[in-house]
């Protein structure tokens, strides 16, 4: 899917969709900051955005057949890279939700994610100017 | 922002938080009632969360949360001597409730901060859904 309007557009759609991904496993941390044995989760983001594959060093498999187990889609590619947390102080109930800490990361995505979407709308505005020159 | 999933957890997250309360509230208010017996006295209560998958269909997506039930407490209903109560056995004792108020107390802050924490979730993935909408715009 090599439109030319993929390549135009960069890293930054796979990066917000990243960020939308990260800030509802962020949401979940802290909505469940108070589950006994919860284990606080987050995305690995470097590694998840290598596998999102904005390279193509590695030749994609395909479902030729309609039986086949559907593949891996763009976006399954970052729900495997979630981990767990390794909390700073361990509490008793088995809470791995540091709250102070999830709230701080859900900030720092959310300017991410609407640093993404500048972008993208900037080059949007820059091919609408291209377009009707003006 | 492609899913809808994070007002379910968000939401799920407040009524848990609403439900603590709500067992708060009710153990608060009842901290001086007294009983005949110390089956009977009143039991602080308070509720058992769990973290469940919210989309049955998504193995990795995120946890909402789940109240599985109201636990009361197994501690032991103090008794006191009050000869003159009503309710007072043969032997003048009543039993009194066994809420530590203390502990409500700072549960109640806790389930309070809980639940604006799930709102301001709530709030900053509306505000990121309006910016999407109006992309390219």
């Amino acid at each position: 899917m090599a439109l030319p309007l993929d390549n135009y557009l960069g890293i930054h759609p796979q990066a917000l969709k990243l960020s939308a991904r990260r800030s509802e496993v962020l949401a979940a941390n802290l909505a469940n900051a108070d589950t006994p044995n919860f284990k606080a989760q987050d995305v690995d983001f470097k590694a998840a955005m290598a596998a999102s594959g904005t390279s193509s060093a590695t030749l994609p498999m395909v479902a030729t057949q309609a039986g086949h187990i559907p593949l891996n889609q763009p976006g399954d590619a970052l729900t495997a890279q979630l981990k767990y947390r390794v909390p700073n102080a361990s509490s008793l109930d088995g809470n791995t939700v540091d709250a102070q800490m999830e709230q701080a990361n859900f900030a720092q995505n959310a300017v991410r994610y609407q640093a993404s979407l500048t972008f993208i709308n900037a080059k949007f505005r820059s091919l609408m100017t291209a377009i009707t020159g003006q | 922002m492609p899913s809808f999933n994070i007002f379910d957890i968000a939401g799920s997250g407040m009524s848990a938080q609403t439900v603590r309360l709500n067992t708060t509230a009710s153990n608060l208010a009842n901290a001086d009632s007294v009983s005949g017996t110390s089956t009977a006295a009143y039991k602080a209560r308070h509720p058992v969360f769990k973290a469940v998958q919210s989309a049955l269909n998504q193995p990795k997506s995120g946890n909402s949360v789940k109240v599985l039930g109201i636990a009361q407490s197994q501690d032991k209903s103090p008794a006191r001597y009050e000869p003159g109560n009503p309710l007072a056995n043969s032997e003048g004792y009543v039993y009194a409730s066994n809420v530590n108020v203390v502990e409500e107390m700072a549960d109640m802050i806790s389930a309070s901060r809980s639940y604006q924490n799930n709102v301001e979730v709530m709030n900053t993935s509306k505000d990121l859904m309006l910016a999407t909408l109006k992309l390219g715009q």
